[in-house]
């Protein structure tokens, strides 16, 4: 059975239509990082927890054509680094650095020399890794950048958060079992227009009342 | 381990101090009448001082590490049980080469041993990290450098004990804090000295804050610091301000080694850059 949060999400998501505007919220913010600190590149990585790899969300930058969608182990890279020990990392020649995994980085067709990145926490969990390539060369890192990394880093995990309840729910919507033909029933009755719609909602509160009734009976 | 708090049926020593006592708890040293660098570790190098790098592991013969006391890894056994066995894998990231050149950067003649916590592809849980403090505890450094935390409450209570143990023990616990404002441990504890970073280049500049729960600000930006195969690299975080508390109170020590945790971070303080360590 269906739990009922997670039906109760799915008619939200039904009526709201969330996961393309939460995909798109994310775009929105690796856009206004790379702009803030005038890098090269900025990406939001996703823990895949089944498969334990981490997948490129979203891309803005070099590499944006090449990487999203593209998926590489957790444990490689900063990236991994930074979510195995969900502190952010700061680091210049990134070349030198083991943990980059140049094969990685030149499978995806781009090799940065500076990195920074932060782990996208909720309370229990690292859901993935904010990451800025390529500060302007010869600018000294600061503290100042630090936090506001933090603050990018804080604002993804809200969007991941949403993003991902939302592809759930998406997934209860299309589940053929259980109550989900309810979630599937308030999508298409949202999906109407006018007259119809009003019409669709009021049926919808009879058949409430009446099952209400009968089950109270 | 000693226990924090006795329990029932072990003999406990009264918790009071009898008149006919009191030249027993005299103290060791003569305090001089303003702490100063000078006073605190001038000419020190850190040597006899056993500091402990409790992290990814540390590459010994690395050029600006040098040779280590002892490096043990810490794994865990297929029931969860956590085993202690001598490392041969070195540092599995860099990260604790790093904390490590700090140090030895600072307190060249001190004595650097490694736990690693964190196995290949940076697997570690809150039980590794926890049966290594404790290990470490056991050993009986005067120092742990801790530049890692966890973010899982059902281990603060743990660590909290542990850290505890470490203080009353007289081994010293330096963590760092949290980059970033979410809740972590143990760095928050009183028992420990916590550390952020400042943007100064002096390795021996620190600030006293009066705003904990971080107490000290040390040296954490644009670092420049040993990594795994004999390379060095370029770094920011509290990770790296760390280590530099660290190798100040191995110099402090080794001057001071009869001063107590609690001693030690008063001594940290007078001589702190903004409280008297400036002038």
């Amino acid at each position: 059975m269906t739990d009922e949060s997670e039906l109760r999400a799915a008619v939200a998501s039904g009526v709201v239509g969330s996961t393309e505007s939460f995909r798109a919220l994310l775009g929105a913010i690796v856009q206004v990082a790379r702009a803030i600190f005038g890098a090269k590149a900025s990406s939001i990585l996703l823990l895949d927890e089944e498969a334990d790899e981490l997948v490129f969300e979203a891309v803005v930058g070099e590499g944006e054509e090449s990487l999203l969608g593209t998926r590489f182990p957790a444990d490689h890279g900063i990236a991994g680094w930074v979510l195995a020990t969900r502190t952010p990392l700061v680091i210049e020649d990134v070349e030198q650095d083991p943990r980059h995994a140049r094969d990685v980085a030149e499978g995806t067709g781009y090799v940065p020399k500076g990195i920074m990145a932060a782990p996208l926490l909720t309370e229990e969990s690292a859901l993935g890794v904010l990451s800025v390539l390529d500060r302007p060369e010869q600018s000294l890192f600061s503290l100042q950048e630090m936090e506001l990394l933090g603050l990018f880093a804080n604002q993804a995990a809200i969007a991941v958060d949403l993003l991902q309840k939302a592809r759930r729910a998406e997934r209860v919507l299309a589940d053929e079992d259980d109550l989900s033909v309810v979630a599937r029933l308030a999508a298409s009755v949202n999906a109407l227009e006018d007259d119809r719609r009003t019409a669709g909602l009021r049926l919808l509160e009879n058949l409430a009342a009446t099952l209400g009734r009968s089950s109270a009976g | 381990m000693d226990d924090v708090v006795g329990h029932a049926g072990e003999t406990l020593p009264a918790w009071s101090l009898p008149k006919d006592e009191v030249e027993r708890i005299s103290l060791p040293m003569e305090w001089p009448d303003r702490v100063t660098r000078e006073w605190a570790w001038g000419e020190s190098t850190g040597k006899g001082v056993r500091v402990c790098i409790l992290d990814s592991g540390v590459e010994a013969g690395h050029p600006l590490v040098g040779s280590l006391e002892s490096a043990v890894a810490i794994t865990v056994d297929e029931d969860d049980h956590p085993v202690v066995s001598e490392d041969t894998e070195g540092d599995v990231s860099g990260h604790g080469t790093a904390c490590a050149g700090i140090v030895r950067a600072v307190a060249p003649d001190c004595s650097i041993s490694s736990v690693r916590v964190l196995g290949q592809g940076f697997k570690g849980s809150g039980n590794v990290l926890l049966a290594g403090l404790r290990h470490a505890v056991e050993q009986g450094y005067d120092l742990i450098n801790m530049s890692l935390s966890t973010t899982k409450k059902p281990f603060a209570a743990i660590l909290h004990e542990l850290a505890d143990s470490a203080y009353f023990r007289r081994t010293v616990l330096v963590a760092s804090a949290h980059n970033m404002p979410v809740e972590s441990y143990p760095w928050k504890f009183s028992s420990v000295i916590s550390v952020g970073s400042h943007e100064e280049t002096d390795p021996l500049a620190f600030f006293y804050n009066p705003s904990p729960p971080v107490e000290f600000f040390a040296r954490g930006v644009n670092v420049d610091v040993a990594w795994s195969g004999g390379r060095s690299l370029t770094v920011s975080g509290n990770s790296f301000a760390t280590p530099h508390v660290t190798a100040i109170c191995a110099l402090i020590l080794a001057k001071h080694p009869e001063l107590t945790p609690f001693q030690l971070k008063n001594v940290l303080y007078l001589t702190a850059t903004n409280v008297g360590g400036g002038k």
